[in-house]
This record gives structure tokens, C-alpha cells and sequence, in this order.
């Protein structure tokens, strides 16, 4: 655990005093700090071509009165900085009135131990295993042309300190490994990418040559689309397998249900609540209590213990995801989904790991009724606009589907679809319900954090694929 | 207030010096400052204030042709020392690359024009207050207008660059940004868009009145939108859209992308790869242009380069460790372009719109369909449809698709460009692409 005060002139005590004095009539607020460690080690055209290791540490003040919240962050922790920060967040809210909120649940519950991955393996360890995976890719085809891979690991320590002197304190672990492969035939070029990752250790995910596995699937991700052909365009039925497809809920309904949105009107579903929204047999949550999956947290970034919320029962939307301020105006309690992506962020409600539960349907059933259509297996990121409620998401392994059949593998695309009425359009939800492999990142308002999704395979009646062939 | 040139550059030679004594043979360092404070606003309210006050500092250390490097927030000199000693200890352990280096030192800049970067002027928060009080009542006008949320940021950020070959260098740097997202709603539909401003002087901001009607206008005239069929159409792209497309071609023809063999745009060199009327310009010395520079990311200096002279490639965008690999000197791109734009065309904006009997005019498109090592492109799309030269009605839920290299060679420029990004362009026009709809 750090000790944010050590080095500093500011003791604790000095901290809580100001934190006290700048909160007293504040609704809510905290002082955030964090200590966070990462490093990046990259192989890349047969050489490693970086190793960088980043120390960042500073604090977030922020104070909130009704609706309004006032936020200042700085690098420095000493009483000079911290006191600016202060006298920035009081000639913002010059005359508030309110009532200091000390209640704040707690649990003893922890999803992740506190590690520090960064250290738990060698330099020189690493740099071997990446020149394994290079050997190792290189050696399988011989229309390979690139191939890059990269760890990422971190360690970000929390500390969150409330009026009156409460503090929160977490450690988390967080590592990514990737490969990404490019082959080149017949003058046609292609890429595949695939990764493992989650709040453990290295180890956890590489051992027994696990790696071999992550570097097989690269590899075979880019074999397929060498032999794909111009993706089809226009409405069609789209059968998703399992897993990481489940970006789609994620983009989806899943930002549309997070509370800020809700409370201000801007979503499309701010009007659905106990409505059917989704077709019977579809339930998802959002659950950060799964242990040690990427999107899993103790506590959010308010202290708030996370928990697995039930967004939307058996077609029916039940709840929104709350951060503590949205949760209070909205009248309803915190779900553990306040989250920020540094001390330099204001906490928004964010997911964590988004997921269709399974439904008893077969994947070979959907794909066997589908005259015309699209398998699609995996995807690169995806985008919504959750006023108009449409949203979109790019294949990276999708095949065509013609008479139940799968047929040729097609070159990647955009689906499109509309949020609000996507769901009730899910015919099929299969038995195979799966986590991604931990490589998700959620971007909003310019933060980024990591978050994890799951679902089983499902069939979709109708969305439009963004091919090139009428 | 934001950091003074003195202590940056003494947090800067402390660092060279250090590295040098605990073993590296070469070392560059950037330490930077930046200050910001924003007002938010939601409906006509008070929403959010923040301040930033961020300082970095990130380190390279060579030791022959073994590279290392670390970066942080935390500018004692406790923690710089564990982390240059880390960096060192480091560089020691990583293998050889036979290109790493630190840049030629003839191609260092010599000297640091004053681009007119830096605006003095401090803007209180309740002047931010002010002008956005102004334009939310301007952008919530029309009863349709449901949502308003709008933003006032004042940037001031200062930076040294300086690395072993006795390279020293940096300045101010600062920025003004209005922007204002609107929701408007009607009996069938709701939706949202946007405009902003920046600016590197306050005074050159645009007038907060008609920055919140221009939002408003954008977004009611979305509403009630249709979906077409799937067919080939000429595509229009807003300007907002278009420099995106010019942002894709940044990406190919970056000297990273070119050595790994990555890009559809590789060995394209002195080859034809826009249709002839295309120039496409990157110039870094703009006055108050919002991405002048002096010098890259590597104190290389940045001179103004004719990527495309009509339509044939002319150079890539080249830094010191992918051009010693290709063989080609550093053009001073080391983090990519200044300021980008493609040369106006010979057709007004509205001869455009006139010039094919129906045609999609793009707004916003979504997704990240862009993919540099195929040319491959598919995005999903909102926008109008046009009949005529008239706007007939919005259109969303539909896909765009093609490939770079066709849609490169069949764009046509109106001549509308303005500065308002770091990267722009006028009006264009693809032919050849496909919608994908109903």
C-alpha cells in the first residue's frame, strides 16, 4: 500500500482537516489519490522495440453540491497544492447549503490479491518469452510478414479519503499480453490479433505455454481472412458466437443504461424502465465482483463496494448502473459503478463486466435457420450514439451463411443497429455463455477503463451489414 | 500558473546529467507543464468546474544501440533518481537495434520561431460563465431542443525538449475551446450534434452566440430521420468528416507503418495514388495555427512538405528510427503531422451538391472501420439525402464501405477550406461507394 503522505509536507491529518473544511455543507466529495505503476515491454518487426516503465501519482479533489461538481487535480501532493485545490473548489461553489452523505456500504469482500505483476517476473523473462512467440510464429507460416507482441502491466494503488476522515484504500493488479500477426499472399495482406489478460500475475495466463495458444488464434484469425471475400451489404440475419462479441451489448444498451445519461434524458432508454426492452429469455448484468477478470473491482473509485447488477430480467429493463451522485438525484442507491480512469478524471457510472446470461438453445440450431445471413466471431471495437440509439461494431472473423450452412469466410465490416430495439429482435440464446479472453477498454468522455463482457452465441433477426457486394 | 522555461530546464539538465553519470552514452528528455480550467454548463446551469494541473517528465537513455525509457508525474528529485537509475539498469538489459539513435545533429532546429502560439490572457471563470450563459440561451432557442451541455476550457501548457548532443529547446504554448452538444426531440426521434471552437488566442474565439446556434441548427435538422436501401452512390463528406479521411492517409504513409510493411500505401512513392487535381500539404509555421511547430517530438526541425503534388506521392512522414531503417532522413514528422490539409478544389461547395442528381451528404460517422494494412474502410453513417442540390431528409442507420485506394482516386474537392483543426480539408466528394441500408 502507499503511503502518499511520507515524502510530503502534508500529514494526514493536515489532509483530513482541509478535506473536512472544504466538504462541510458540500453534499459529497473526496480527496482521490493514486499511485500507479505500469510497464510496456514491445516486440515488434523481430526486435524488441521498447521497454518503458511509467510512475504516476496525484490526487483529485472534488466537491459536489446538488448538481454541481467541482473538480481540481494536481501531481503535487503537499499542503500548498492541496489547499489551491481547495480555495479552486470553494470560489466554485460559493454558497452551498447541503448535507454531507457519510454513508457509504462496506464489505470485506476482495476479487484480485494485492500483487504487483510488474515485479513478479524478470525483465529478462519477458524479452524471452517474446522472442519465443516470434520464433515461434515465424517458424509455423511462411507467409507471415510481422508479427508484434507486447505485456502490459500495472499496479494502481487508491486511496480515497471522505469527510470527516473515512478512507478507502485499494490495490489493483491489471496485465494484457498480445499478438498480432500479418501474412502476406499473393500480394494480399492481413492482420489477426488476439490477447489474454486480467488482475493476476503473468503467470497465471502464460504458463504451461499457454502463450502458444494466444499465438495460435492470431494466426488463425489472419489465415481466415487471407481466403475472405467482399462482405455482403444491406439487412440480413447475423447469428454472434460466443464470448467477445458480447461488445454488442456493451454498446448496445449497456452505455445507454448508465445513470448519467438517464438522469439527464439523453439516453434512449431514460423513458423504458419496467418496459420489455428485450426479447424474453435475454437477461444481462453488469457484475463486478467476478474474480480476477479485468473488468472486476473491490471497490469503485467513490469506495463504493461493486456488485452484480441486474440491468435488464428476462426482457424487462430493472435498473441503471449509479455512481453515488447520479444515484442521489436520481433517488436510488450507488451500484459500485463509479469509476475514472486516473486522479485526473472525474468519476462517471461506467461498466464493469457486461454479460448475457446463457439462454438453452444450440449455436448449430441458429445457424441452421439462417437462409441468408452472417456468422460473426470476432470484432474490433465498437461506437454508439446513445441519444439516437444507434451503434455499430467491426467484424474482425465473420463468415457468410447461406441455406444453414456456414460458407466462405468475408472481409470485415461494420454491423449497424439500433440500441432500443436490437434485443427484441434476439430470436435464439444459446447454452455456451463465455467471458472474453480480458482485453476490453471502454472509452467515454475521453477515459478509458478496462471492462470485460460476455455472452452466449445468439441469433439475431435483422441488422444491416456494411459490406462492399449489393 | 503555468511552469516557467527555468525550472523546466533545470528538471531537464539534472535528468541528462544524471543519466550520463550512472553509465548511458546518450539520453533526451521532455518535461512539460499544462494548466487547464474548464466550466461546464447544462442547461443553462452550472454543472462542473475543473482544474488540471499537469506536470511529465519522460526519459530515454541509449547505451550504445540499447534503448530504454521511463516517464512520470513525480518531478522530486527522489523518485527521478530511482526511476533514471531503473532506466539505465534497464537500457543495460534490453537487447541491441542496430537503428536506435538519437537524431543526425544537423537536422536538430536551430532556431525557434515565434509562431504566435501563446496567448497571455487570462479568462476568469466567471468570463467562462459568461459567454456560455450566452450561448446555451442561443442553442436552447427552439422548443425542440431538449438538452444543452456546453464547455469553455482554458489551456496554458509550457514544455522543454532537450537531449546529450546539447539540444535544448521549448516554448508556450496555449488554447481556447467553446463547445456546445445539443439534444433536440420530436415525436419520433431523438438526436444529438454538436460545434466548437478553438483557438490559440481568446480573441480569435467564435462569438458564443453563434456557436450555440449552429449546434442547435445542426441537430434539429436531424430529427425524424429515414433508412434508405443499400445501393452505390456518390458520398459528400462534411468537412468535419472529410479530415478524417486525410488522418487515415497520415497513418499510411507514417514512416512506422511503412518499414513493418503495414500500410496499403507502402512503395507508393512518386506513384499516383489520388486522381490529378489532389495536393495535399503539411505546414507546420502557421501563425496561431493549431498545429505549428517548430521542431518534432525529437527536436528535429519541421519544414513544410508537399506530401501529394498532384495526386502523386511525394514523401513519407518520416523519424530518426524508422528512417535510418528505410534509409531516408528524418523530415521532422517524429509524432506525426503539423498542420494538414488538402488544397481547395475548383468547384464551390454548392456546385458540389449540384453536381450529381442524388447524392448522401455525411455528417457523423461511427466506428473504427479504417484499416491501413488493407485500405479496407466501413463505418456507420448519419447524414442527408441529397436530390437535386437540396437537402431532402436525414438519413441514419446506414453503413458507408469502399477501399482507400479507390475512393482516393475519385474524390473531388469543393473549395470551402477553412483552419479550424490541426487537420482540414474542404468539402469532398467520393464516387464509386457503397451504402448499406435496408
Amino acid at each position: 500500500m502507499s503511503n502518499f503522505f511520507e515524502k510530503s509536507d502534508l500529514s494526514r491529518s493536515e489532509a483530513e482537516n482541509i478535506i473536512s473544511d472544504t466538504l462541510q455543507k458540500c453534499d459529497d466529495g473526496e480527496l482521490y489519490l493514486e499511485n500507479s505503476k505500469s510497464e510496456s515491454i514491445l516486440l515488434d518487426d523481430n526486435k524488441i522495440k521498447n521497454s518503458s516503465y511509467n510512475s504516476d501519482l496525484g490526487f483529485g479533489f472534488r466537491a459536489i453540491s446538488d448538481e454541481v461538481v467541482a473538480y481540481s487535480h494536481s501531481n503535487e501532493i503537499s499542503k500548498n497544492s492541496l489547499k489551491q485545490s481547495s480555495e479552486n473548489l470553494k470560489s466554485t461553489l460559493k454558497s452551498v447549503k447541503g448535507t454531507y452523505n457519510h454513508e457509504i456500504p462496506k464489505s470485506n469482500k476482495k476479487y484480485y490479491e494485492n500483487i504487483n505483476p510488474i515485479e513478479q517476473k524478470s525483465l529478462n523473462e519477458k524479452i524471452k518469452i517474446l522472442n519465443e512467440v516470434n520464433d515461434y510464429l515465424r517458424s509455423k507460416d511462411d507467409n507471415i510478414k510481422q508479427v508484434t507482441a507486447n505485456f502490459l502491466g500495472e499496479q494502481k494503488s487508491v486511496e480515497i479519503i471522505r469527510s470527516g476522515g473515512e478512507t478507502l484504500t485499494d490495490v489493483r493488479p491489471l496485465i494484457r499480453f498480445n499478438v498480432s500477426v500479418m501474412l502476406e499472399k499473393n500480394g494480399r495482406k492481413e492482420t489477426g490479433v488476439y490477447g489474454v489478460g486480467g488482475r493476476q500475475s503473468y503467470d497465471s495466463y502464460l504458463k504451461d505455454d499457454n502463450w502458444k495458444s494466444v499465438c495460435d488464434e492470431a494466426l488463425r484469425i489472419a489465415s481466415v481472412n487471407l481466403e475472405s471475400k467482399p462482405a455482403p451489404a444491406g439487412e440480413m440475419k447475423v447469428v454472434l458466437g460466443p464470448g467477445w462479441p458480447a461488445i454488442l451489448i456493451h454498446e448496445a444498451v449497456g452505455h445507454g443504461l448508465e445513470g448519467d445519461f438517464n438522469r439527464k434524458k439523453t439516453s434512449a432508454f431514460h423513458n423504458l424502465m419496467g418496459q420489455k426492452v428485450a426479447s424474453e429469455g435475454v437477461t444481462i448484468v453488469d457484475d463486478g465482483t467476478i474474480d480476477n477478470r479485468r473488468g472486476s473491482l473491490t471497490i469503485d473509485d467513490e469506495g463504493t463496494p461493486t456488485e452484480k447488477t441486474v440491468l435488464i430480467e428476462n426482457g424487462i429493463l430493472k435498473n441503471f448502473m449509479q455512481d453515488r451522485l447520479n444515484a442521489r438525484l436520481m433517488k436510488t442507491k450507488s451500484t459500485g459503478s463509479g469509476r475514472r480512469e486516473n486522479y485526473r478524471h472525474i468519476v462517471l457510472p461506467r461498466m464493469r463486466n457486461t454479460m448475457m446470461l446463457s439462454g438453452n438453445q444450440t449455436q448449430d440450431e441458429m445457424i441452421k435457420a439462417v437462409d441468408k445471413g452472417i456468422f460473426a466471431v470476432s470484432f474490433g471495437g465498437g461506437q454508439v450514439d446513445i441519444t439516437s440509439g444507434k451503434f455499430v461494431f467491426n467484424c474482425t472473423e465473420a463468415y457468410e451463411i447461406v441455406n444453414g450452412k456456414i460458407g466462405s469466410p468475408i472481409k470485415g465490416a461494420t454491423l449497424i443497429g439500433d440500441g432500443p430495439s436490437i434485443l427484441k429482435e434476439v430470436s435464439m440464446v444459446g447454452n455456451d455463455m463465455m467471458m472474453d479472453p480480458g482485453i476490453g477498454t471502454c472509452g467515454k468522455a475521453g477515459q478509458g477503463v478496462p471492462v470485460g463482457v460476455a455472452q452466449p452465441s445468439i441469433l439475431i433477426n435483422k441488422m444491416t451489414v456494411g459490406g462492399t457486394k449489393l | 500558473m503555468v511552469k516557467d522555461q527555468e525550472f523546466l530546464e533545470k528538471k531537464a539538465s539534472y535528468c541528462l546529467g544524471l543519466a550520463k553519470k550512472l553509465g548511458a552514452t546518450e539520453s533526451s528528455v521532455i518535461v512539460n507543464n499544462s494548466v487547464s480550467e474548464t466550466v461546464n454548463f447544462r442547461n443553462k446551469k452550472l454543472d462542473e468546474s475543473n482544474r488540471s494541473d499537469d506536470l511529465g517528465i519522460s526519459i530515454t537513455t541509449y547505451i550504445g544501440k540499447k534503448k530504454s525509457s521511463i516517464s512520470s508525474s513525480n518531478l522530486l528529485d527522489d523518485n527521478l533518481n530511482i526511476l533514471i537509475e531503473k532506466c539505465v539498469e534497464t537500457t543495460k538489459n534490453t537487447p541491441e537495434d542496430e537503428f536506435n539513435s538519437l537524431p543526425d545533429k544537423d537536422l536538430l532546429a536551430k532556431e525557434v520561431k515565434d509562431l504566435n502560439l501563446y496567448d497571455d490572457t487570462h479568462i476568469e471563470n466567471d468570463q467562462k460563465i459568461d459567454y456560455l450563459k450566452k450561448l446555451e440561451s442561443a442553442a436552447s432557442n427552439d422548443k425542440k431542443i431538449v438538452n444543452t451541455e456546453s464547455s469553455f476550457t482554458q489551456n496554458k501548457s509550457n514544455f522543454i525538449l532537450a537531449n546529450s548532443e546539447d539540444f535544448c529547446a521549448g516554448y508556450k504554448t496555449s488554447s481556447f475551446t467553446a463547445s456546445s452538444v445539443t439534444v433536440a426531440k420530436d415525436e419520433k426521434s431523438m438526436e444529438r450534434d454538436y460545434e466548437y471552437s478553438s483557438k490559440c488566442f481568446l480573441k480569435d474565439l467564435d462569438d458564443a452566440g453563434e456557436l450555440g446556434k449552429q449546434a442547435a441548427d445542426q441537430t434539429i435538422r436531424k430529427l425524424s430521420p429515414k433508412k434508405i436501401g443499400s445501393e452505390k452512390i456518390a458520398i459528400i463528406f462534411d468537412k468535419r468528416i472529410a479530415k478524417g479521411i486525410l488522418s487515415t492517409f497520415a497513418s499510411a504513409i507514417s514512416s512506422s507503418a511503412i518499414s513493418r510493411g503495414t500500410s496499403f500505401l507502402k512503395d507508393k512513392v512518386n506513384q499516383k495514388i489520388f486522381s490529378d487535381t489532389i495536393n495535399v500539404l503539411d505546414k507546420p509555421d502557421i501563425l496561431k495555427g493549431l498545429g505549428s511547430r517548430n521542431f518534432d517530438s525529437e527536436g528535429v526541425k519541421t519544414d513544410t512538405l508537399k506530401l501529394v503534388d498532384q495526386g502523386i506521392l511525394k514523401h513519407y512522414l518520416i523519424d530518426t528510427y524508422n528512417g535510418k531503417k528505410l534509409n531516408l532522413k528524418s523530415n521532422g514528422r517524429c509524432g506525426g503531422t503539423s498542420n494538414l490539409y488538402f488544397e481547395n478544389g475548383n468547384i464551390s461547395f454548392k456546385d458540389l451538391l449540384y453536381s450529381k442528381s442524388k447524392s448522401l451528404y455525411i455528417t457523423e460517422t461511427i466506428g473504427h472501420g479504417s484499416n491501413i494494412v488493407t485500405g479496407d474502410y466501413s463505418v456507420g453513417a448519419t447524414g442527408f439525402l441529397v436530390e437535386n442540390g437540396e437537402f431532402k431528409y436525414p438519413i441514419n442507420e446506414i453503413t458507408i464501405a469502399g477501399n482507400f485506394k479507390d475512393m482516393f482516386k475519385n474524390i473531388t474537392l469543393a473549395n470551402d477550406l477553412e483552419f479550424k483543426y490541426a487537420t482540414n480539408s474542404p468539402t469532398i466528394m467520393i464516387e464509386g461507394m457503397v451504402v448499406a441500408g435496408k
